[in-house]
């Protein structure tokens, strides 16, 4: 029981991380309908950004954060307006070519700038655990939970209460109306890919002081983030956090009682099993992939 | 012209461990023959149905190690009950791996084509990825990250012939150039069938096919199918021709390396992936002198973002077009079914016949 | 409602069929029957719900409500590919040809349902087979001819002129040997040589006996040719007949002056 419960705590600050990840693929493809391979990448960038301006830089750790948002925006907006804008209105497949393409340039190119060496990034944070009853948990996960709901929160305000999001939304519904009701589809879309990459690149930031940074993490996060966005149902965004949580759960549970060496593989079983039963997704609306 | 090219091309590839001594373009010529299959096998799927599989390497992957242990034998226990594999000959691995890829592809297929599009590629990623966490953690059967050593190289023959075990690189290169000259000639059967039609029209129009009477799901799992073997048959040469092999063999940049070779040369092509593969199987040995493999990979990205921008439609057909514009004048359009150019010139062969026997309507 | 002309068993039967999506009401409540070389069109102001009923019948569409069947077998429930394989063939308005591929080839595929080839025959390259791909060019000849595009049979299905890919249409439905034809819109778009030649074209279908399901916007061409007339408006039928019954209809007249409808 109190195992569980441990587990029960360990999912919720994972979870908080991964709803990040999937929100921002869920809005890029819901919005652009593009499966964006990059968005491990840009995970990648978020952390190794993080990992700059707080190690090598010294900068403080909250700043840090802020900044490498910000970098993964500025990142996400240069590739959706070098890559993506030109072949607007491609098929799907076209633009999942361009973003294999792009995701294997920047990964390397992480190998390349960092090395290959893992780092790790300390945090100011206390080092002794939180302990409530039989729960432990440190400081720096809190932390990170704290963070990531904000973020959330964060990221409901902007789509549900400002102009951009409204716009957003707009073009999600019909980006041929939205055009015609005078939205701005390019900016609109290279915002979009900029928020999407911001978040990446937030989770990047966040997990990349729990855990190390390696030029490969992008991969598995690609990978979950994929999970994530379907057990959610493509382009939906509530269903991508509530979609966090479960594959944080799975993970748990897999990890904690079949074998910890499968922690990885329950993203990809519950794709599996999602698309044979209910291939919308848990909580979608009707989907228009054609 | 276009019937000899092939045979020309064959006639060729027999010469080359005739006079290239050098082992080392030798074992590389034979790993790129191996991918080029795979290639040819991703083709089918990518190429002629429009589905695009990004996790062809679980095919390849499944027919190396289903080989590798067929050949090695294995002992696990699976729930108590204990099971016992004596080792096999590797011929008899080689065709199990390619039945058990080919049984994935029917598995996959069912399932992944329920999903188009997005899903379909994040499906067949999935079922990649797991297979390469059950080699990774099924430490019993694969051995784990610790690799299956030791498999032993193929043995062709027959008790009346006597046997000979392929130790040697021609000789693989031999076994793998027959190989890849047997795929050649079954897919290009296979698409200038009504089965190849049947897959063309549903990358071409679903909906369209689809009125017309053809099934999506018997057609894509048929493709599927036939596509895995393919790729599992790869794995297995590649298996007895490493003689040892590791989870990493389900690497996503294997199945990247598959895709590049399919689209730089041409997808839905014939030659395409032959010739994707050779660029891609032989850069690296051009490369590998200047720049380390982190820039190799990056010049890959860059290519394939290139290809996609300005060649969408591969090498290939744009040799094709170049040639048919030089062989024609003044025709404009471009032969976008690619590869059937061919077809083509058998159509109006029939016109000739057609058109001698009586204008009668049928019924 | 008019009584049925004629008192054969229907080769087409649609029972109470519904459509609702979501909250829209597509087609409310729709029966109607073709019978046996009938030639009959389904017209109605644009949204009337005819594209829908088409879409019912071929199965790309699940009806909310009701049933619908072909020569007597139940049509619940089977994939298009099934209907067609029925004998069942539609066209459509706008995916009409595949515009990558020649018109040749266009016509092959079309003649899917009449290949029944061996996957063992083909990877060994059999006379058999190739026996059987050589009668299938014969074939696609003859339904070129048919529709009358055999000078385009090397050019891409989409750089035909437009009315050329109507005929391309219809001829990949002929391909797929019809007991019944639906054709959607076909004229539409034609001029009036192109429209007088495809009149023809349907009246050589009937002479061989194929059943059509036409809808159409062309009103002089519906008149000229229908043995019977359904009239759809805001999905359910208000009148079925012949023209001149049609003509004559209040309700009719009334819907497609409100409904503003050319060629009326």
């Amino acid at each position: 029981m109190d195992q569980l419960l441990q587990h029960l705590v360990n999912t919720v600050i994972m979870g908080g991380t991964y709803a990040l990840l999937g929100i921002g693929l869920t809005l890029i493809f819901g919005i652009m309908r593009i499966v964006n391979f990059t968005h491990g990448e840009l995970y990648a960038f978020g952390a190794y950004m993080m990992y700059f301006f707080a190690t090598i830089i010294g900068m403080n750790f909250f700043v840090s954060i802020a900044f490498a948002i910000a970098a993964g925006m500025v990142l996400g907006a240069i590739i959706e307006f070098t890559l993506l804008r030109p072949k607007r209105g491609a098929d799907i497949d076209t633009t999942m070519l361009i973003m294999i393409g792009a995701w294997i340039v920047m990964q390397n190119l992480e190998h390349l700038s960092w090395g290959g060496i893992a780092k790790s990034i300390s945090s100011p944070l206390p080092e002794a655990p939180l302990v409530i009853g039989p729960v432990s948990v440190s400081w720096l996960r809190v932390m990170v939970l704290v963070i990531a709901l904000v973020l959330i929160a964060a990221t409901y305000v902007v789509i549900n209460r400002t102009k951009l999001g409204k716009a957003m939304r707009a073009t999600f519904q019909d980006s041929n109306t939205a055009a015609l009701m005078g939205i701005n589809i390019n900016a609109i879309y290279t915002m979009t890919f900029g928020f999407g990459s911001a978040l990446a690149a937030a989770a990047g930031a966040l997990l990349g002081p729990v855990f190390v940074v390696t030029p490969t993490m992008g991969d598995l996060a690609s990978l979950k983030a994929f999970a994530i966005v379907i057990l959610g149902g493509l382009g939906n965004v509530t269903g991508a956090a509530i979609g966090g949580f479960i594959l944080a759960f799975a993970e748990e549970i897999g990890a904690g009682y079949i074998s910890s060496g499968y922690r990885d593989a329950m993203g990809f079983v519950i794709i599996i099993i999602v698309l044979l039963f209910k291939p919308t997704g848990l909580f979608a609306r009707a989907e228009r992939v054609g | 012209m276009k019937q000899v090219f092939p045979l020309i091309a064959l006639a060729f590839f027999a010469t080359v461990p005739l006079w290239l001594q050098d082992q080392y373009y030798l074992h590389t010529l034979v790993v790129a023959g191996i991918f080029m299959l795979a290639a040819m096998s991703l083709n089918l799927l990518l190429g002629y149905t429009g589905q695009l599989s990004l996790g062809h390497v679980a095919f390849f992957g499944i027919g190396a190690y289903v080989s590798a242990l067929t050949s090695l034998g294995f002992s696990l226990s699976i729930f108590g009950v204990q099971i016992t594999h004596e080792p096999w000959p590797p011929f008899i691995g080689l065709i199990l791996g390619a039945l058990a890829a080919g049984l994935c592809g029917y598995l996959i297929g069912k399932l992944a084509f329920r999903v188009r599009g997005a899903y379909f590629v994040i499906v067949t990623i999935s079922f990649a990825e797991v297979v390469r966490l059950v080699s990774l953690n099924w430490v019993e059967l694969t051995n784990g990250p610790l690799a299956l050593p030791g498999i032993p190289p193929l043995t062709l023959g027959f008790d009346w012939t006597g046997y000979v075990t392929l130790w040697g690189k021609a000789q693989n290169y031999y076994l793998v150039l027959v190989f890849i000259a047997l795929a050649y000639v079954l897919i290009k059967r296979l698409v200038q069938s009504p089965y190849g039609r049947a897959m063309i029209a549903l990358r071409e129009n679903e909906t369209l096919a689809v009125s017309v009477g053809i099934s999506v799901t018997k057609y894509l799992v048929l493709a599927a199918i036939f596509s895995g073997a393919l790729a599992g048959l790869a794995g297995g040469l590649y298996a007895h021709y490493i003689q040892i092999i590791d989870p990493m063999i389900f690497m996503f940049l294997n199945t990247v390396t598959m895709v590049i070779m399919v689209i730089t040369g041409g997808k839905g092509t014939l030659a395409g992936p032959i010739v994707g593969g050779l660029i891609f199987g032989l850069a690296p040995v051009v490369l590998r002198n200047y720049v380390g493999p982190e820039v190799q990979w990056i010049l890959y990205g860059v290519l394939m973002i290139l290809i996609v921008f300005v060649l969408p439609e591969g090498i290939v057909p744009a040799i094709e077009r170049w040639f048919n514009r030089k062989a024609k004048p003044g025709r404009k359009d471009g032969s976008a079914a690619g590869g059937k150019a061919a077809d083509r010139e058998t159509g109006q062969g029939g016109s000739t016949l057609a058109l001698a026997s009586s204008g009668k309507v049928n019924s | 409602m008019n009584a049925q002309t004629q008192t054969s068993a229907p080769i087409l039967a649609v029972e109470h069929v519904a459509v609702h999506f979501g909250g829209l009401v597509a087609i409310s409540d729709m029966s109607f029957e073709v019978h046996e070389g009938e030639l009959v069109s389904l017209i109605g102001p644009n949204g009337a719900g005819k594209t829908t009923a088409f879409n019912v019948i071929t199965g790309f569409q699940r009806p909310t409500k009701g049933h619908v069947s072909f020569q007597g077998t139940s049509l619940d429930g089977l994939k298009p590919h099934e209907v067609t394989g029925l004998g069942l063939v539609r066209t459509f308005q706008r995916t009409s040809v595949f515009e990558k591929i020649t018109v040749f080839e266009n016509v092959l595929i079309g003649l899917h349902r009449r290949t029944a080839p061996s996957l063992l025959g083909t990877f060994l390259g059999l006379p058999g087979e190739r026996r059987a791909e050589a009668e299938l060019r014969e074939q696609a000849w003859e339904i070129l001819r048919l529709v009358g595009i055999e000078h385009e049979a090397d050019e891409l299905g989409g750089s035909l002129p437009y009315g050329d890919q109507r005929l391309l249409g219809v001829a990949l439905a002929l391909a797929a040997d019809p007991r019944a034809l639906l054709l959607d819109e076909p004229v539409s778009g034609m001029n009036a040589s192109e429209t007088g030649r495809f009149i023809d074209l349907l009246n050589r279908l009937r002479a061989k006996g194929t059943t059509i399901l036409l809808v159409e916007h062309d009103m002089p061409m519906v008149m000229k040719i229908s043995d019977r007339i359904v009239v759809l408006n805001y999905g359910r039928i208000i009148a079925n007949g012949t023209p001149s019954e049609i003509q004559n209809d209040p309700e009719v007249i009334a819907a497609y002056l409100g409904g503003g409808v050319k060629n009326a």
